[in-house]
């Protein structure tokens, strides 16, 4: 539709006068702060003040019956109105938005300390995790993990380690046998160890990490079956020196930089010399203290030679430590029944790591 | 090995201010293990002093003699004591704890009323002071030797430090007080004084007794004295009595105590026979197989070939170097001793005592390793000692039969103690070490002493060098760093699949791999299924758990039970771990020897006979899987966790889903309808669903039960992953719902619309089963949405039904599948 030809009116344009306009700007502005409370009361007055029938639309279309000397201001006067309306609409219309965009917030709350535990948490084994984790300290210092079968040949558990056929711990009161002969249950995870100096060449750094059995009643520190880790480093001018410093630094790296090792001389077969090891530990329960760990020597040159490398050329260290012993320090374990019995209870407390 | 500060003192010059802490490190230093270190003087609290008897009045009317005595304990007034011992006469002097003193075992005393009278304190015996096993009667001191009141301890000798260490396997000579105090010296650089180092006769032309000793690589040294006519009432000195009693060893007599006695000092056991009680001339041989022995301790023994006997004509009198025999021992009332000290086999001595469970202080020592040097300077304090106090004529002919062979001349390479230790030593340094524990050195030539037998090898030598050179001095150094391969994919599997089943609620057990017998029964498994073939312990802890495990289930099983008695309800395990399982044609292992490495062939027959050993991991599950709250109702946990166990466990170990298949199997122990086979590039590598009906009540289960087990070994190894190219067009997905007969597996049908679908089909998702008669008896409705996508363009309407088309028709043609609504 268009106006342009229409005759001009000076009653018409009475709206467009200044003082007008003014009314019907603060109209717009009363009735949009004042009657619309909702978006919804807001847009049924946006019609009323900003739509074809609205004053300033009318005011709009009296422009054309004006002469042409005053069209434009009239029409910049206009606009200007419309421009103010509008305006006061979007300000309220903003407001009423954010108001709602609040409401519905505080609409949707929730409780959110309702306990949800829809999906039951489930856990790794302390004792699986830390060895991992000291695996893990190793695997850092350039060593392999391996292992080894557990029900394991009598040679590789025993003979090839210096332990002779007359070492009382051959006996039936200290070593699962089997009705196979040649077999035992490995009463340490050193068998791996022969395993790998029978299958590879120096230098050899590993450590095995795994299950050995004895025959020892279960009971609040003794169990049948339980979990060591061993190392073993074989090369070209390995000392006593280097065996220190690898204690050291693995103790450093499990219980922090207090951490060290103290050595007592004792007797292996399989290594010479032989140490046992304690470890300063600070965190313990009861206060720092020494803890007993551990033993640890220099490769015996009959171990080498049983397994077919030259003890005038290379030597190595042997070290190993009970890891259900490091739980109960670490973690201030109390009784062996509680790391083998299974009972949930235990271990769902350590989750994903010991 | 037990013994008393006072006893080593007299051999090595300690420092007088030596206390209990610096004696400990000392100990602990040189290689013994502390097993306490006590200050006698502190085991009994409060006033011990020597008391006279005054008055002794006897009590009447009690089961046993009572007496009610007055004591003059150096008080204003008399103590009036009530007393059950009646060894003693008015006079006499003896010891009294008194009120608010306290008694080894923490036995407190007071003043108290009893047998009518008041008593305050108590005369002492000398096993309520815990100096020896004598309760006939309290302890009379000589008349004279004291004032009453005066501190009893050092009277009664509770004035010294007993010392009780752990002596290695490997050094004998540390089981006598000659040994501790040699190494005590070394360590503080004190004087030392061999208690051994004293003159003695040697073996005479003549000698006392006929004897012979057949077996000279069971006996190397026989000496032997004869002292006639002694005194068979003497008893051991006090002196002599205390330090048996301060090690652990009951005081007998005069001949067996002094024997013991030598044995703590020298550490050379010896042996006293009844000369009277001989018939006939003794002979040292080999037991003959099945030849009987009655030992001291009462039982008929049937001896071995290999054990070592002393005879007589009538046959075996001592199991020789490990007990003696009932007919030919000292005895009370013996006067004529015919003493003995040999020198054994170590190696036939501990056979020995493991075969007849016999483990003596003189076993101990024997298989430690002897001196073999002490024979005549032993033999020769004993009889000294036993003349000074029994009397008697010693026979001068000595017997001494000689085959010890000297000690093996060592080479030590002057570098190797630096080698190994990793610390500078230089020779004069390692000849004043060596020098101090007895060795002869002489250049790089080193002569270990007699009472070193361990001392073999230039490691040995080495062992000494880092032992007194000290431990502690080591300095830690870090060797240079390997060249480690990371972990093995095995390793990385086992890792990922325990994390996965742990983020899934499963709780990880670590069971004992021990079952009974009744396990495959109890899962019933069918006669010859190969998981009955167990290996079998032959010293089971238990009898009732002599096999080992040949599936994860039944220890898993047990551990399932164990929660659930502790008041679970809702328990979902999983273990990883190895099954034994026995090889059918196990040969006898080859004989690997030690003094070279086994040649490939000879590595490869010995592992042969080892069990497969493979990692199994399986899980389980009981009440719900996810728990009734707040939320709503739970789940209960059914077949279709199980198998969801087993998938996420083989997508953790890096299997592509599209490489695993599940389909129906029959398999104990589970359910013959609810039971899956997981499948991996065709290979069953488990199974997994709900337990047998009859499964569950044999083992009194909860119903429903549910397990899976798969074998981790049998997984391929996880493969390098392609990388899948995205495409950025829009997606076309298309629902299908096809009628089927019920009896065709979900899983066979989603194969055939892959296979059906081509390569535009990006995924296909089973949302719907139905079953209604009205869909027609025996069929069952499976609705799938089709995910289709090109790489290179948006895909048409057409082509994506004929895509679907293509499926569906492959399922028409393979399972007579028809379009619902169609």
């Amino acid at each position: 539709m268009s106006y342009r030809n229409d005759p001009y009116d000076p009653k018409q344009a009475a709206l467009l006068d200044p003082s007008s306009l003014e009314e019907l700007i603060k109209l717009a502005e009363v009735a949009f702060a004042e009657e619309a409370n909702t978006l919804d009361e807001l847009r049924a007055l946006k019609p009323v003040h900003l739509g074809d029938r609205a004053p300033v639309s009318l005011a709009r279309r009296e422009i054309g019956s004006l002469p042409p000397h005053a069209k434009s201001e009239a029409g910049k006067r206009v606009n200007a109105a419309r421009q103010t309306v509008q305006a006061a609409y979007d300000a309220r219309e903003a407001e009423l938005e954010a108001e709602l965009a609040a409401r519905i917030l505080v609409d949707e709350r929730v409780d959110v300390t309702l306990p949800w535990t829809r999906r039951p948490r489930g856990a790794r084994h302390p004792l699986t995790t830390l060895m991992e984790h000291m695996g893990d300290v190793f695997v850092g210092m350039g060593y392999d993990i391996v292992d080894g079968p557990q029900l394991e040949l009598e040679w590789a558990n025993f003979d090839a380690l210096n332990i002779g056929p007359d070492n009382p711990v051959r006996g039936a009161s200290d070593t699962f046998f089997v009705d196979l002969p040649g077999l035992v249950m490995r009463t340490h995870t050193s068998p791996g160890q022969v395993r790998t100096m029978l299958t590879r060449t120096p230098p050899i750094r590993v450590v095995s990490p795994g299950r050995a059995y004895r025959t020892d009643e279960l009971d609040a520190t003794h169990s049948p079956v339980f979990h060591q880790i061993e190392g073993l480093v074989i090369d070209e001018g390995i000392t006593m020196a280097h065996l220190r410093g690898t204690l050291d630094h693995f103790a450093k790296a499990m219980f922090g930089p207090d951490a060290r090792t103290r050595w007592r001389p004792h007797y292996f077969p399989f290594t010479e010399p032989s140490a046992e090891f304690d470890v300063w530990f600070a965190q313990h329960r009861d206060g720092p203290r020494w803890v007993e760990w551990g033993g640890c020597g220099m490769v015996n040159p009959k171990v080498l030679v049983a397994c077919g490398i030259d003890p005038a050329k290379y030597s190595g260290f042997a070290f190993g430590m009970g890891v259900e012993r490091t739980l109960m320090f670490r973690n201030g374990v109390s009784d062996m029944h509680d790391m083998v019995e299974g009972d949930v209870r235990f271990t769902t407390n350590f989750g994903m790591e010991s | 090995m037990k013994t008393s500060l006072s006893w080593l003192r007299e051999y090595v010059e300690l420092p007088a201010d030596l206390t209990a802490a610096r004696l400990d490190e000392a100990l602990t230093n040189l290689g013994m293990e502390v097993e306490s270190i006590v200050d006698q003087a502190a085991t009994v609290l409060g006033d011990l002093v020597v008391g006279r008897v005054l008055t002794i009045e006897e009590l009447t009317g009690f089961k046993k003699p009572i007496r009610f005595c007055t004591v003059d304990v150096g008080r204003e007034a008399p103590q009036e004591i009530v007393c059950g011992a009646s060894n003693f006469a008015e006079g006499d002097l003896v010891v009294v704890i008194l009120p608010g003193g306290e008694l080894p075992g923490g036995f407190k005393i007071g003043a108290r009323k009893t047998y009518g009278r008041n008593s305050h304190g108590m005369i002492c015996s000398a096993a309520e002071l815990g100096l020896s096993g004598d309760h006939s009667g309290i302890i009379v001191l000589p008349a004279g030797s004291q004032t009453p009141g005066v501190d009893a301890r050092p009277v009664v000798g509770l004035n010294d430090v007993l010392v009780d260490v752990e002596i290695t396997p490997d050094r004998g000579y540390e089981m006598s007080v000659r040994g501790i105090a040699r190494e005590l010296a070394t360590h503080f650089g004190v004087a030392y004084t061999d208690p051994a180092a004293i003159t003695f006769p040697v073996g005479t032309a003549d000698a006392p007794w006929p004897i012979t000793v057949e077996d000279t690589v069971g006996c190397d040294r026989f000496s032997v004295r004869v002292v006639r006519g002694v005194d068979p009432d003497a008893q051991s000195p006090e002196w002599m009595q205390r330090r048996l009693i301060q090690a652990g060893i009951r005081a007998i007599s005069l001949p067996v105590d002094i024997t013991n006695y030598l044995m703590l000092e020298f550490g050379q056991p010896m042996h006293v026979f009844d000369l009277q009680r001989l018939r006939g001339g003794l002979l040292v041989r080999r037991a003959h197989p099945g030849e009987k022995l009655t030992t001291l301790d009462g039982v008929a023994r049937v001896l071995d070939a290999e054990d070592m006997v002393i005879c007589d004509e009538t046959g075996p009198i001592s199991l020789a170097a490990v007990m003696g025999g009932e007919t030919s021992e000292w005895q009370p009332g013996t006067v004529d001793v015919l003493l003995e000290a040999a020198h054994w086999d170590p190696v036939m001595v501990g056979r020995t005592a493991r075969r007849h469970k016999l483990f003596s202080e003189a076993a101990k020592r024997w298989e430690r390793g002897v001196d073999p040097q002490l024979t005549l300077a032993s033999l020769e304090k004993a009889v000294a000692i036993l003349v000074e106090h029994a009397g008697g004529t010693v026979d001068e002919r000595i017997l001494d039969i000689d085959h010890v062979a000297p000690p093996a001349v060592i080479h030590l390479p002057a570098d190797l103690p630096s080698r190994i230790i990793g610390l500078p030593y230089g020779p004069d340094r390692i000849a004043e070490l060596l020098t101090a524990v007895g060795c002869t050195v002489s250049g790089s030539d080193v002569v270990p002493p007699s009472w070193r037998p361990d001392l073999l090898a230039p490691i040995d030598l080495v062992e000494e060098v880092a032992r007194l050179g000290g431990y502690n001095d080591i300095p830690s150094v870090l060797p240079p760093a390997g060249a480690s391969g990371g972990l093995t994919p095995a390793q990385r599997r086992r890792r990922s699949v325990g994390r996965a089943l742990a983020e899934n609620g499963y709780v990880e057990v670590l069971s004992y791999p021990f079952v009974t017998p009744a396990t495959a029964d109890q899962l019933g498994l069918p006669t010859g299924d190969p998981r009955r073939s167990a290996v079998r312990l032959a010293n089971p802890l238990s009898e009732e758990e002599p096999l080992l495990r040949t599936s994860l289930l039944g220890p898993l099983l047990g551990t399932l039970k164990r929660n659930l008695g502790r008041g679970q309800r809702d328990v979902a395990l999983f273990e990883a771990g190895t099954v034994f399982l026995p090889r059918l044609a196990a040969a006898a292992p080859p004989v690997l020897g030690v003094d070279r490495r086994p040649d490939a062939e000879e590595w490869a027959q010995a592992n042969a006979i080892v069990p497969d050993q493979p990692w199994h991991l399986a899980a389980v599950l009981a009440g719900d899987a996810e728990p009734s709250g707040w939320w709503g109702a739970g789940r209960t946990a059914s077949w279709a966790d199980a198998v969801e166990a087993a998938r996420i466990a083989v997508s953790a170990a890096g299997i592509p889903a599209d490489r695993v298949t599940v389909r129906a199997a029959e398999q104990a122990p589970w359910h013959p309808g609810r039971c899956a086979a997981i499948v991996v590039d065709g290979n069953v590598v488990g199974h997994a669903g709900e337990l047998h009906p009859a499964v569950v009540n044999t083992l009194e289960l909860p119903k429903r039960t549910s397990v899976m087990e798969l074998d981790l070994d049998a997984l391929p190894d996880a493969p390098v992953i392609d990388a899948p190219r995205i495409s950025t067009f829009p997606p076309a997905l298309i629902d299908v719902a096809l009628i089927l007969d019920h009896t065709v597996p979900a899983e066979e049908v989603r194969a055939a619309l892959v296979e059906g679908a081509g390569e535009l089909l990006e995924s296909v998702a089973l949302f719907d089963v139905y079953e209604s008669s009205q869909l027609g008896e025996g069929k069952r409705s499976l609705a799938y949405k089709l995910t289709f996508r090109a790489p290179d363009r948006t895909l048409t309407s057409e082509e994506t039904i004929a895509a679907r088309d293509a499926a569906v028709a492959v399922t028409a043609t393979r399972f007579g599948a028809t379009l619902r609504g169609a």
